[in-house]
């Protein structure tokens, strides 16, 4: 089987070929390769976006450099190959961290661009790919190009939440931003419904820099959009700076597929809810678990067995948010589908930088969906008439199964993104979508 | 007083698991001294462990397979001051097949694998030994622990490597200087990007981890994975009659 799988590990297809590439300076000729090509990084998008079935992966990990960094303005340049986690190991000792993270810190720096990644501190920072200063893009016509928000300003736009479609990402030079302390001042709070989830928020999003609710997907009636609401700060004491760790926990193996059903997701998340029995607390947390809470175990994709797991992730404009978000939520919990890890976000009105870029202003709400076949992509195709209604969209990187109409009516610059498409690269998902 | 930086020089220095082990030293500030064939590459190298703290970085630029070039070279980097660590990464895994058919071909990688890494492992340690100080680590490999058909080219260079290093051991045995032969499994690096994914086949940080280590204490062999020590003592109990007809 291939280890060249998205993290939903669906759909299981492989590529004709892989080249790792090790070195930025002696690059294959992309022209010259037996079908379309594209780059492959830690394979952490969900559904197909990384994959390439019956084409040609550039494995990008061997571009792991940093090139150079300067210590007035904490601009990093580094090849896109570089992971997030190298990148806070190295930097978070000297007191600079990343400016825009998602949830998993094994993602490289060209897959954050590719998908435009957001965090909990959308509101305040905008999308990773708003931190991006330059980055040298490779098409397949030889020619490498120096973008940034000035020169090939278009090229550059595309390239931002482009999906890797329009060349290979080299390098890239990122803003880092300067912490005191890595550590989190961080408040958990309990919320009944989604009404709380909106006041916390607006009450929230000018005093904290990182805002985010876990939800409840599987809570039904008067308990629908129950959840636990975190929002934090960097805290402005000094700490001892974050030593380097190591995962313990791996899943080495597939799980049975019925693992993750209704009743021991229904007991965990329950058993998760209570545990915030407080109405408020507040605590000093340190970033791998605020940030990266399952970064801890690895392979923990593998948990939903062979079949492997769907994520749907998406966003409705704050005007239309709270009813459509709420028959959303009682759609998924009417289906008894959803898994524990259902997040709820509200995305602040910093423009994002990509033509195909996903953040905008409104609500997101993302989780996880074990395949259960034709019952799953039902649920999903139910959610999308309700986010299409709303004027919403649905996450490509998170993405294995939407449709042609529901991808263009999510991203309207999409004939704009199109002309700057490498005639030479190609997706699984692009193909299917612009099928 | 804040001690000096540690003094490292890699040979090879653009090689998967020695620029691993570049970064393991550059977060404490060591200086290097890199060598590499290919200008580019090692440029890029040594941008990258400036990035990651080293306290200087030279380049030199050069074929070591070049035996001559070694004097200059080691002028060059003693010119620098004492020589802390020193690690020997370079080598190509020769085309088994293409050797037999090319005794030429296969004298050349001999020499690639070989004769020009104990040609300076020998300079190194001369001068490690009058400095009383200092370690020499050399990439050796399991493959040199016994001779088998899929690539007794590779496997003969790994194994005069294996037998000059013993000699060193002893050699530098209360000089205070030390000598590490290292025999890294299966590593996922350049070399090996052709193999396929396979829990026996490990990420170059650890390997990297394990040398850097080993490289503070005293001379020893060090199997990196340390399982592959095991699994070679079976292979070499196979007997010979066995070992003809087994094709990997």
């Amino acid at each position: 089987m291939s280890q060249y799988l998205s993290w939903g590990r669906l759909p299981r297809v492989a590529p004709a070929k892989v080249v790792p590439l090790s070195s930025r300076e002696q690059l294959p000729d992309l022209a010259g390769m037996q079908g379309p090509v594209l780059a492959y990084g830690l394979g952490r998008s969900y559904g197909d976006s990384c994959l390439n079935e019956g084409g040609v992966l550039l494995a990008t990990r061997g571009l792991s450099r940093f090139i150079s960094f300067d210590e007035e303005t904490g601009v990093l340049c580094c090849e896109a190959g570089t992971s997030l986690a190298e990148i806070l190991e190295t930097f978070v000792p000297r007191g600079w961290t990343l400016p825009v993270t998602p949830g998993t810190k094994f993602v490289t720096v060209g897959g954050a661009i590719a998908n435009d990644v957001h965090g909990k501190n959308h509101h305040a920072a905008g999308t990773f790919g708003a931190h991006v200063r330059r980055l040298e893009l490779l098409r397949s016509d030889g020619e490498r190009t120096v973008c940034s928000p000035e020169e090939h300003c278009e090229l550059f736009s595309a390239t931002i939440g482009g999906l890797g479609l329009t060349g290979l990402v080299t390098w890239a030079e990122i803003g880092l931003r300067r912490t005191e302390s890595p550590l989190i001042d961080a408040e958990y709070i309990r919320m009944r419904g989604l009404d709380e989830f909106f006041a916390l928020t607006a009450e929230s999003d000018g005093r904290f820099e990182f805002t985010v609710a876990w939800v409840d997907c599987l809570a039904r009636g008067t308990d629908v959009g129950r959840g636990i609401f975190m929002r934090g700060n960097y805290a402005d004491v000094p700490a001892p700076l974050a030593a380097r760790r190591r995962s313990r926990l791996v899943v080495p193996f597939d799980a049975p597929s019925g693992l993750l059903n209704r009743h021991t997701v229904g007991a965990f998340n329950t058993l998760y809810y209570l545990k915030q029995w407080r109405r408020h607390t507040r605590k000093l947390v340190d970033p791998e678990s605020f940030f990266y809470p399952l970064d801890g175990i690895r392979n923990w994709n593998r948990l939903y067995g062979r079949r492997g797991f769907f994520q749907y992730q998406c966003v409705v404009p704050l005007e239309s948010g709270a009813p459509a978000m709420r028959e959303i939520l009682t759609r998924i919990a009417r289906s008894g589908q959803a898994s524990f890890l259902a997040v709820l976000k509200v995305f602040g009105d910093v423009p994002s930088p990509g033509m195909l870029s996903f953040p905008r202003a409104g609500v997101t709400l993302a989780l996880d969906v074990p395949n259960k076949g034709s019952s799953t992509l039902a649920l999903f195709e139910s959610l999308d008439r309700v986010t299409a209604e709303a004027g919403g969209a649905v996450y490509p990187a998170k993405d294995a199964r939407m449709s042609p109409m529901q991808f263009r009516e999510s991203f309207p610059r999409l004939e704009e993104f199109s002309r700057h498409v490498d005639p030479n690269f190609s997706s699984s998902f692009w193909r299917r979508v612009s099928a | 007083m804040t001690p000096r930086p540690l003094r490292v020089a890699i040979f090879g220095a653009t090689s998967g698991i020695a620029h691993a082990a570049g970064r393991e030293w550059a977060r404490d500030g060591a200086a290097f001294f890199l060598v590499g064939r290919h200008e580019a590459k090692l440029d890029g190298v040594a941008r990258d462990l400036a990035v990651r703290g080293a306290s200087a970085v030279r380049a030199w630029v050069g074929d070591l397979t070049d035996i001559r070039q070694h004097e200059s070279m080691v002028d060059e980097l003693l010119a620098g001051g004492p020589l802390d660590r020193a690690l020997l990464a370079w080598g190509v895994l020769p085309d088994q097949a293409a050797c037999e058919a090319d005794p030429m071909l296969f004298a050349q990688q001999f020499t690639v694998n070989a004769t020009s890494v104990l040609a300076l492992a020998a300079r190194l340690a001369s001068v490690l030994e009058s400095q009383r100080h200092g370690s020499v680590a050399v990439l050796g490999s399991v493959a040199g622990d016994r001779g088998r058909r899929s690539n007794y080219a590779y496997g003969a260079a790994k194994a005069a490597i294996d037998v000059f290093m013993a000699g060193l051991r002893a050699r530098l045995r209360g000089t205070g200087a030390a000598a590490i032969l290292v025999k890294p499994g299966f590593v996922r690096t350049p070399m090996t990007a052709h193999l396929p994914a396979s829990p026996l086949v490990w990420e170059p940080e650890p390997v990297a981890r394990a040398i850097v280590r080993a490289m503070d204490g005293p001379s020893r062999v060090l199997y990196a994975p340390f399982f592959w020590r095991y699994v070679m003592q079976g292979i070499r109990l196979l007997p010979e009659p066995i070992m003809q007809r087994v094709r990997f």
